[in-house]
């Protein structure tokens, strides 16, 4: 049995995010140094999410991980060097780049958009310039992968059937 | 820009999907979880639950209700009605929403659209705008805002909302179409994502909201039935509109 412990930081549907990996049988944990895989939801604005990270020691323990963590939404953005958002924001260094505010098309971006083949649902105004982007929606960062951190821009806990197999994918590596 | 989206909007009051004209008369017409699921499976992009009931427990209402749908129902879906705190909006979301909408409150207290998109992040905060004749409308349309239409949905952006939803009062329920023309200034004013709603009769009337606006809410067009979505998404492929 997989065990995924959901980092909790701040206001925000994090419960979505639990459900989904219920759904696929992985049992929850609170530990979040030692689960299998940890996942760093997106809750909130950047600078109230660093904070809560920061308030709960979460932000050393992900430094630490060794093993997988997922980060999603505002949850890649705070894994990058930094953000742009409010007026500037550090990230926890998990991942080398930035988060930029999003400069075409109606901000925030909501909605379902194609990463590859398959649409999965978006709603941001930021996004992420990184040499560790491996997958793009639009033009835009959708994926990006470094060491042992995998962040994905879209929601697959909203994203319907397509999202719960990309979780279970994240899951079966673990 | 992403997949113009098709919004399912139901009705709910003391946990139930209801249906009524202008609020009167009533009608049970099912469950809000059921309604749910079956709508996301018949291609729904959103959803949208608009509590229409003022109970007094009204809060944990909502929120039993949000819990039940995320439960269920794997696409987003926002939650209006009778939120008028962060504290509300935040109960909510815990319980598996990812939008709130605001109408009254915000124009009764504009300050809250800037406190919700502090603590839940823009994304998250859709404002509700019903207007008439170029003016806004609050408390269920009853009553006249005192504000100009174009000029509230700026003041909603420059307050930090994320996503509009603009209802024609002159066109709600006459299956005439959107106010395409009204559509048109706001999405001009503002650069926020507008959801269109009120007037929608036929596939034609949603492919031309779309053409101007980000989503098109769908309510009476629907008959509360997902079968008529599947039919509906298959009209508007026909015509050209590239959906999910």
């Amino acid at each position: 049995m997989k065990t995924v412990a959901i980092c909790r930081y701040g206001a925000g549907n994090v419960r979505s995010v639990e459900l989904a990996v219920l759904r696929l049988g992985a049992t929850l944990t609170d530990d979040v140094a030692g689960a299998d895989l940890a996942i760093l939801p997106g809750v909130g604005s950047a600078r109230t999410a660093m904070e809560g990270l920061r308030e709960r020691g979460l932000d050393d323990v992900l430094r630490a991980r060794t093993r997988p963590t997922l980060g999603i939404c505002l949850g890649l953005q705070l894994a990058l060097d930094e953000s742009e958002e409010d007026g500037g924001v550090a990230g926890l260094g998990l991942v080398p780049g930035r988060a930029v505010r999003i400069r075409e098309g109606r901000v925030p971006r909501i909605g379902w958009a194609h990463v590859g083949e398959t649409a999965y649902w978006f709603a941001h105004s930021y996004a992420a310039e990184s040499p560790a982007v491996t997958a793009t929606s639009e033009g835009l960062a959708a994926i990006v992968e470094h060491g042992p951190f995998t962040g994905v821009q879209f929601h697959p806990e909203k994203s319907g059937p397509a999202g719960a197999r990309f979780l279970e994918r994240c899951l079966s590596r673990v | 820009m992403p997949l113009p989206r098709l919004i399912p909007c139901l009705d709910v009051a003391d946990g139930r999907v209801v249906k009524g004209v202008r609020f009167e008369q009533l009608r049970d017409v099912g469950d809000p979880v059921e309604l749910g699921a079956a709508y996301s499976d018949a291609g729904a992009d959103e959803l949208v639950f608009l509590d229409i009931t003022a109970t007094l427990d009204k809060r944990a209402a909502a929120v039993a209700t949000a819990a039940r749908v995320a439960e269920q129902v794997t696409i987003p879906f926002t939650f209006g009605g009778g939120i008028r705190s962060v504290d509300d909006a935040t109960a909510v979301l815990e319980a598996g929403a990812d939008k709130v909408s605001v109408n009254s409150a915000a124009l009764a207290r504009p300050e809250l659209i800037e406190e919700l998109a502090s603590v839940l992040g823009s994304q998250a905060v859709v404002v509700a705008i019903d207007t008439e004749a170029g003016r806004v409308r609050s408390h269920s349309a009853t009553r006249d805002a005192s504000r100009d239409t174009v000029e509230w949905a700026r003041e909603c952006q420059e307050r930090g909302a994320g996503e509009l939803l603009v209802t024609s009062i002159d066109r709600d329920g006459t299956r005439e179409g959107y106010d395409l023309e009204l559509l048109e200034r706001i999405g001009d004013a503002v650069s926020l994502p507008v959801i269109a709603s009120g007037g929608a009769g036929n596939a034609r009337h949603v492919a031309d909201a779309l053409g101007v606006a980000s989503a098109a809410l769908l309510a009476s067009i629907l008959h509360e039935d997902p079968q008529r979505l599947v039919s509906l998404r298959a009209e508007l492929k026909e015509a050209g509109v590239c959906l999910r």
